[in-house]
């Protein structure tokens, strides 16, 4: 039986304890999140640089996608924003492929119960530092080991070990991106194998001493078992990281010469902080911003929607047509007068 | 007796095969440790040699002994018989990369955003999961909905944004919007449902406690775990933080560490290879000695973050 007390507590509504908790982060969240998005999207209807105040309707849009438009190079901006878009494709890719291989290969190493290995502990530490560091400090200490001429460290070993001239490690077009590719990696394995190790470790452990015993190697316990189950997390991981190429920024954009970034490297976050970014309001590019902004968030937007709808629970889903069709098939006997209740 | 034999016998060389098999897998994480390690080292190896020496001979493994010369370049306290081009170059370094100062201003955005996070986000979380109201699952979902959205996305409406409301060259742009992180709501309210039992609020109600109270002296205490994992993410996010810090952040005096290493790479001339590494070493050095003191803590956060589904 409850209380008096406890009867009196049921009949109080504390709803508005619940908004008032919740308030400040939509507050804030509105403020600095949700309008600036507005804004982006009103800024890339509307001309760029000292035309900023007049409206231009689609043509950002048809600019950068095109090349049609009115303005003065037109062709030259479109140009530069589908080698950034094709850039920020070759650059996530090139980093993405290594990366979830050797955290795939590491996860399952250091998740095998079979395999002694000493010193586990210390290699993931190790192995997740460089994710740790600030990425505009990764980008200064490769550029400082390895700049182009024979003063710097790598190309300075390298041609004591006998090669003849310096490789072009930052100007050559494909040798930056190589090392973009690589920096990529070598900061992102690390965590990608953590979260692989938590997904395989949350398989159940005796799928694999079944498997032991019926003398499955360990080729077929991968693929059968540990890739499968895997697949809700492989998936977000693909996901995340597509996301996270999309925002690749840091690291194209400081790994250069000299005061300007490299062009060869330029991403399509690289091009969009390039563009409103430039000198005063009046000599930004808001409008290219814009729209570049809004395209990305278009793409951002259609990948979120892939995570929900692989990784939606599937047997709930199931169930519920199965009830379903239960139903119907219930229904239709009923009709047919076969079954008295 | 055939089928007995075939049986009974053990794998061929199973033990033999499993060490051989570890053996490979240590010397793989052997060499990638080496591959994490050894830029590192060189760095720091690096920044310990003078340009001369270092314009002899770039490719060096050991220390050298010009640490203390660097450094004085770097603070621009050089001795009084300095030739005119290194106190040109000195005067450059410390207006580009003022370490203490850029150490400062790093923590003080650093540590009010994480502040800012952990609290907001433990409150909105408390809110969400405590409280039944009519707009809950609404806000619930609209929080997961909005937590992959990339800053760049929004970044060209919220610069314009600032430059009208005179925030730019100010902090507040950078550690305000701190308070809404849908993220990191996402993984407290998640913790809450696991590991936070409804009927405290309650004992706590009848025992005459306020709601604000309950929240601050019972779920809080009780949220330290997820607390300290965010807070540890949230730091090191906002330390390392360079494209909205570098579109608001355009005076000299408020520059965090990351923009005053872009601004030693942007060097074009007067550049002394000894100083830069010594630049990059000291905004390498703080966060990864944080880390390797509460590594156990990350990884295991890493590891809980990546639990979804």
């Amino acid at each position: 039986m409850a209380s008096a007390a406890q009867r009196r507590i049921k009949s109080i509504s504390y709803a508005k304890y619940g908004y008032m908790f919740i308030a400040p982060f939509f507050l804030v969240y509105c403020f600095f999140q949700v309008w600036p998005l507005i804004y982006t999207f009103i800024l890339s209807f509307k001309g760029n640089q000292a035309a900023s105040a007049n409206w231009v309707g689609f043509e950002n849009y048809s600019t950068i996608l095109f090349g049609q438009g009115s303005a003065a190079g037109a062709q030259a901006t479109h140009q530069e924003f589908a080698k950034a878009l094709g850039n920020t494709f070759i650059l996530w890719f090139g980093n993405f492929i290594p990366q979830i291989l050797l955290s795939l290969l590491l996860a399952v190493w250091f998740t095998d119960a079979k395999v002694k290995l000493p010193g586990k502990g210390f290699f993931k530490i190790v192995m997740y530092m460089p994710n740790i560091i600030t990425a505009a400090s990764v980008a200064a200490l490769y550029v400082n080991l390895f700049g182009d001429s024979k003063y710097y460290f790598i190309n300075a070993t390298l041609m004591k070990m006998g090669m003849a001239e310096p490789i072009q490690f930052i100007s050559g077009e494909w040798n930056a991106k190589f090392m973009v590719m690589f920096i990529q990696t070598w900061l992102w394995f690390g965590n990608t194998m953590i979260m692989l190790m938590s997904g395989i470790m949350g398989i159940n452990p005796s799928l694999f001493e079944a498997a032991d015993i019926d003398g499955a190697n360990s080729g077929q316990q991968f693929f059968k078992i540990t890739l499968p189950l895997l697949q809700p997390i492989m998936v977000y991981t693909l996901v995340t990281s597509m996301i996270g190429g999309l925002q690749m920024f840091d690291i194209p954009y400081l790994y250069h010469n000299g005061a300007q970034f490299s062009k060869h490297l330029e991403t399509v976050a690289v091009y969009i902080y390039y563009n409103f970014n430039k000198g005063t309001v009046d000599q930004a590019n808001y409008g290219y911003a814009g729209a570049a902004s809004i395209i990305i968030f278009a793409i951002t937007a259609c990948l979120g929607a892939i995570t929900f709808y692989m990784n939606r629970d599937k047997d709930a889903i199931a169930k519920k047509k199965q009830r379903k069709k239960a139903e119907k098939q219930y229904k239709a006997k009923m009709k047919q007068g076969g079954l008295t209740l | 007796m055939s089928l007995k034999s075939d049986y009974g016998q053990p794998k061929e060389n199973y033990h033999a095969k499993i060490i051989a098999k570890s053996a490979v897998i240590f010397a793989v994480c052997v060499l990638l440790t080496l591959i994490c390690l050894v830029p590192i080292y060189i760095l720091i190896v690096n920044s310990t040699h003078n340009s001369m020496d270092l314009a002899q001979n770039p490719s060096r493994f050991w220390f050298g002994s010009s640490l203390g010369a660097n450094f004085r370049t770097l603070m621009n306290n050089l001795p009084s018989d300095a030739t005119k081009t290194m106190k040109r170059v000195a005067t450059q370094y410390h207006n580009a990369f003022n370490v203490g100062q850029g150490y400062m201003n790093s923590l003080i955005i650093a540590g009010c955003t994480t502040f800012l996070t952990v609290f907001f986000s433990a409150m909105t979380a408390y809110g969400l999961t405590v409280y039944e109201f009519k707009l809950n699952s609404a806000a619930y979902t609209f929080i997961i909905a909005v937590m992959m959205i990339p800053v760049q996305v929004s970044s060209a409406g919220f610069v314009r944004f600032m430059y009208s409301l005179h925030l730019i060259n100010n902090f507040i742009p950078l550690i305000v919007p701190a308070i809404a992180a849908p993220a990191v709501i996402f993984f407290m309210v998640s913790y809450m449902k696991s590991s936070f039992p409804l009927d405290i609020v309650e004992a706590s109600r009848i025992d005459g406690c306020g709601e604000f109270r309950t929240f601050l002296t019972i779920a809080i205490p009780m949220m330290k775990p997820a607390i300290a994992v965010q807070g540890i993410f949230a730091f090191v996010a906002n330390w390392n933080n360079y494209y909205t810090q570098n579109m608001i952040l355009k005076n000299e005096k408020l520059s965090t560490v990351p923009i005053m290493v872009s601004k030693v790479l942007a060097f074009d001339k007067n550049i002394d290879n000894g100083v830069n590494f010594l630049c990059v070493t000291l905004s390498i050095l703080p966060i990864v000695v944080v880390y390797f003191i509460l590594s156990k803590f990350i990884i295991a956060g890493v590891a809980l973050g990546g639990v979804k589904e």
